[in-house]
């Protein structure tokens, strides 16, 4: 039992947006804006022009009953749009049309993992509302000089998911929201990678008190940093002996902070009124069919991954995270061994993730071989590795590459020479290992790789030295599996919230090794933590005044990213070096090693 | 005066050009007020284009008044506000695609209350329409202009729109026909809301025929308007010269206090015409009646408050000197809105809002469903109900804008049928002195053909003008 010190309460309302539809909620308008100039999808209704009229999108309010029906809730009989009466520039009539009783669908629920396994979230609603337009500023928003209004996103169909309080930890929130996409993702209503699809708001209190909203929170780790400093700050509150007070809350993301909006006394008075220019909908008829229509949930799937399929349940649960990715193994699986295709597609997401690529980019019949050469043994899995970052990076087919890059596994007593050549050569490593030194097996390690031009499968030369110098390990070394550093590697920044950080240095190294400082770079070093001028954005004064220690700084990275690559590739010390040079704090065991 | 079938003849013997500029001279030349903006150019024009062209539809060549709370693409629309200063639409109501498609063609849009909110046409930022009939007069409102524009020959035909009477007020004033039809049977697309549960556009003209032809002319489905009704009408067909059998109620209520001598006499005297004719009447209860002019004004008032929110000059209309939001937007609805309408956007947020909500704005609308239920028990003992439209006849300029309740109780007997969604018409039954009264016969819903027959064989049977001498 989770026994949730803090008494934490989290509730969280989610806005989706339906951006797979082809029209706008009550008018005609493409939804297709994204690449558009701003204002050019609009029209007298979305513009909310005087005398125009909202007419309900069928397949909007189809939507919104398949989102309750696979997040297990009730569809009403009969629902009904109301008015939410504001001013704001966004909202160009000056209300927006909403639920308010009789939502399209209530009282559902999911199941996340929580704290302490299997965790239910109940669901309070779901129901129907229309976008506003969008805002834009020149430079940032308290030192624009003027606002200017997008309204291309105005009447885009929104649902809005309320859950009940029933997260106790932001990790909780986070799973949830994790969740909650992975379902509409497989619902094929909304695409989570365009902006402005998936947008939170988070009610929390802690120890029976009052709650407060955050609002502004526009990622599933925002909402988490959101959280943790809400806690924090709701603690220290009560710490000084005060009272937590209900109020609306801002998240300002860049300083992972909440600061206060408005309180309850300054609430909003929406005026929520029946919207007499739509009749109610009765829709109670509608959910049947769309119930017989619904896909494959991420529940079932991975259910029946398990038990039809035949994989361990920890590769299901990371295949089904994802449409594509399940979609891809269903593929797989039916042309090779389920497992060895769900190990590697696994292998496959971490390079994938830390390329920030989608599973799109790389073709089955590719990993289809490669599982295939492995099975035959003709490749190690370095190998393997090695061939699905080339294919990623560069492009080309398996077989070429195993090709040009020799990578037929060697046999044995090349394995047993290189070994013994690297003993001969590298006395003090051997001596530092046998001293105790773990770090030592990496290096020595490493040369043997290199001596055989890195075709020796990494585990049998390890074996091969260890057994040469009678020494047993007294535990499994974490970094053994060879193939799978990158998506530590990965996982290790997820956790420590830094993946940001990694792909911004993947995405801005091509301009720092083409010797040329410009704006990207800003960027790294800001993510490294340096502090930068921002006065400087010109080319020539970056150069003149910050140049030289930029291009040092730079140069340290691209080691840096070269470092990466190598820890991807191989095994060992970089692994640990890098993540430190980024901040990070290591959390896995470090193996230990005594003479027999 | 003018019918279309004179009209079209006219038209054919000579030309629609000829036609509107005849119009157009006597706009021109009146002091009645009844336009905010005269489409000169563009009427001109179309009206070649019919005669070179030739057109067939049932109004080709015809002028037509358009209130001026009605979008018309490339003509500006004011609802008589200056908070829409500048405003030119960029799309045409249903109603003026449908006019257009029969060959009508816009002379001119019609002065009104600042944005359908009166009763008298003396709240426009354009100041007062004056009544052809007695110009120191109001024409009733709030289609005041478009009402005027018919019965003083500005226009042969018009349309306007009617929230709590804002068609029949006018038409009874004024002396000619106007309609409200059934909630639904006329798109609202492009008819700028003041309380759009409650109003339908409806037209005007100095015969029952005349309203039928163009009510054929703009009903019928939309599917931009959800609450606009798919069915199939012909109400030119339903003018008979007929009401043998007709069954005829006559609501006590509506004869009431406050009602004046002559109005409540010339109304009981068409009654008795009518029955003189083959129809039989009743006395029926209509209980409700009393609560209706309350529910009235906090539904229009509350839909009111959030229909204009809209204008805070970000997009068109009027603009203020720019400031941050909140000053810009206050200043604009503070320099731009009347005293009219600000009263009402103040009294209808104040009944949504919380605390009030219930005992105000869910209490109105419970009556409304009383009141809707008296009209469902009445029609099931009668075909139509016989009312006078307004308490009395056209009252002075000036004589109760100060004194907004007065103003709100002219409404009495024309709001409850906009709280039930039936339809209703007036059409003039007498006079009190120089002064034209109008009667209103009230139908169920849908049944515009009982109100429209009643109405037709009533005008064929008597002869009360429509518009005064020397017109």
């Amino acid at each position: 039992m989770y026994e949730n010190p803090d008494g934490v309460m989290i509730g969280l309302e989610v806005h989706v947006q339906l951006n797979k539809l082809k029209t706008k909620v009550f008018c005609g308008c493409s939804t297709d804006y994204h690449n558009d100039p701003p204002n050019s999808h609009v029209c007298p209704v979305c513009l909310g022009l005087p005398g125009s009229l909202p007419v309900i999108n069928r397949k909007a309010v189809e939507a919104a009953i398949k989102i309750g029906l696979a997040l297990n809730c009730r569809v009403e009989e009969h629902t009904q749009f109301y008015r939410k009466n504001y001013y704001y520039p966004d909202l160009p009539k000056g209300f927006q049309i909403t639920q308010y009783d009789f939502p399209i669908s209530s009282g559902g629920y999911i199941m996340i993992e929580g704290e302490d396994g299997e965790h239910r979230v109940g669901i309070t609603r779901a129901h129907m509302e229309e976008d506003p337009g969008r805002l834009v500023h020149e430079g940032t928003i308290d030192k624009s000089k003027y606002t200017l209004i997008d309204y291309n996103r105005s009447g885009m169909a929104l649902i809005e998911i309320v859950s009940e309080p029933d997260m106790r930890s932001p990790k909780e929130a986070r799973r949830y929201l994790d969740k909650l996409r992975n379902i509409l993702e497989y619902l094929d209503i909304f695409d989570g990678d365009l902006e402005g699809a998936l947008r939170v708001d988070a009610n929390i209190s802690i120890m029976g008190g009052q709650r407060a909203e955050i609002k502004n929170i526009s990622s599933h780790k925002g909402a988490e940093r959101a959280l943790l400093f809400e806690i924090v700050r709701q603690k220290n509150v009560l710490r000084r002996g005060g009272v937590v007070v209900q109020e609306t809350r801002h998240f300002d993301e860049a300083r992972e902070i909440t600061l206060s909006m408005r309180s309850k006394e300054e609430a909003h008075d929406y005026r929520y009124f029946p919207e007499p220019d739509l009749v109610p909908l009765k829709i109670s008829g509608w959910a049947p069919a769309i119930k017989a229509m619904l896909p494959e949930l991420p529940d079932a799937q991975r259910a029946r991954f398990v038990e039809v399929i035949g994989i361990s349940d920890e590769h299901a649960k990371a295949l089904t995270s994802e449409l594509k990715i399940a979609n891809f193994f269903e593929d797989l699986a039916k042309k090779v061994d389920p497992n060895m295709a769900a190990d590697w597609i696994a292998r496959l997401k971490g390079q994938l993730n830390f390329r920030d690529l989608s599973i799109e980019v790389f073709k089955k019949e590719d990993m289809v071989r490669i599982i295939q050469l492995l099975l035959s043994k003709e490749i190690t899995e370095y190998g393997a590795m090695d061939i699905i970052m080339t294919l990623l990076d560069k492009g080309g087919s398996p077989d070429e590459i195993v090709k040009e890059k020799g990578l037929l596994k060697v046999e044995g007593d090349i394995v047993a020479k290189a070994t013994e050549e690297a003993i001969k050569e590298n006395p003090q490593a051997v001596a530092d290992l046998k001293a105790g030194k773990v770090k030592a097996l990496n290096s020595i390690v490493g040369v043997i790789m290199k001596k055989t031009n890195k075709r020796a499968d990494a585990r049998t030369a390890r074996e091969v030295f260890l057994e040469m110098q009678d020494i047993t390990p007294t535990e499994n070394y974490v970094l053994h599996e060879t193939g799978n550093i990158g998506i530590k590697l990965y996982e290790a920044a997820e956790k420590l919230n830094m993946i940001k950080q990694l792909k911004e240095l993947r995405r801005n190294v091509k301009v720092i090794r083409g010797d040329e400082i410009e704006g990207g770079f800003v960027g790294i070093l800001m993510a490294l933590g340096a502090e930068m001028d921002r006065k400087n954005k010109s080319k020539n004064e970056w150069d003149e005044k910050t140049g030289p220690i930029a291009y040092e700084e730079a140069t340290k990275i691209d080691d840096l990213l070269k470092n990466i690559e190598l820890i991807c590739l191989n095994s060992g010390k970089h692994y640990f070096g890098m993540l430190r040079q980024l901040g990070f704090e290591m959390t896995q065991k470090h193996g230990r090693f005594g003479e027999r | 005066m003018a019918s279309i079938n004179e009209l079209i003849e006219r038209i054919h013997a000579d030309s629609s050009e000829e036609i509107v500029i005849g119009y157009l001279e006597r706009i021109e030349n009146s002091k009645l007020n009844a336009f905010i903006t005269v489409a000169k150019e563009s009427a001109l024009l179309r009206a070649k284009e019919i005669d070179s062209e030739g057109h067939d539809g049932p109004l080709a060549g015809i002028p037509i008044a358009i209130k001026d709370n009605i979008s018309t693409k490339g003509i500006a629309t004011t609802c008589a506000s200056k908070i829409l200063t500048g405003y030119i639409p960029p799309y045409d109501a249903h109603v003026i695609e449908k006019l257009k498609e029969a060959g009508a063609i816009i002379i001119g849009k019609a002065n009104m209350d600042e944005f359908a909110m009166g009763s008298s046409t003396e709240t426009s930022f354009y100041g007062p329409t004056l009544n052809p009939w007695d110009t120191t007069r109001v024409p009733g409102g709030s289609s005041g202009g478009s009402a005027a524009a018919v019965a003083g020959g500005e226009a042969p035909l018009s349309l306007g729109s009617d929230t709590g009477g804002s068609v029949r007020c006018p038409a009874s004033f004024c002396g000619v026909v106007g309609l409200k039809p059934t909630y639904g049977v006329i798109s609202r697309y492009g008819l700028i809301s003041y309380a759009n549960s409650l109003e339908q556009i409806g037209p005007f003209a100095t015969s029952v025929r005349d309203v039928a032809t163009l009510f054929d002319v703009i009903a019928g489905h939309d599917p931009r308007d959800s609450t606009s009704v798919d069915r199939e009408t012909n109400y030119s067909s339903a003018l008979v010269n007929d009401v043998k059998g007709l069954k005829i109620g006559v609501p006590e209520e509506y004869f009431g206090e406050g009602t004046d001598n002559n109005v409540e006499k010339s109304v009981r005297a068409a009654i008795n015409t009518l029955e003189e004719l083959g129809a039989a009447s009743v006395e029926v209860k209509m209980p409700h009646t009393k609560y209706a002019l309350s529910a009235y004004y906090v539904i229009a008032m509350s839909e009111a408050s959030s229909n204009l929110a809209r204008f805070d000059g970000m997009r068109y209309g009027l603009r203020t000197e720019d400031s941050d939001w909140h000053t810009t937007f206050s200043q604009v609805r503070a320099a731009g809105f009347g005293d009219e309408v600000k009263r009402r956007i103040l009294l209808g947020t104040y009944a949504l809002s919380a605390g009030y909500h219930d005992k105000y704005y869910l209490k109105a609308l419970k009556i409304r469903t009383l009141i809707k239920q008296d009209f469902e028990r009445a029609f099931r003992d009668v075909d139509v109900l016989i009312t006078p439209t307004m308490p009395y006849p056209a009252f002075k300029l000036g004589e109760k804008i100060d004194d907004p309740v007065s103003l709100y109780l002219a409404d009495v007997d024309t709001v409850p049928i906009n709280l039930a969604g039936v339809p209703s018409i007036s059409l003039p039954c007498g006079f009190s002195g120089h002064l034209p009264i109008g009667m209103q016969v009230i139908g169920k819903h849908f049944d515009e053909a009982a109100i429209l027959r009643t109405a037709y064989t009533f005008e064929e049977n008597t002869d009360f003008p429509k518009q005064p001498e020397g017109l």
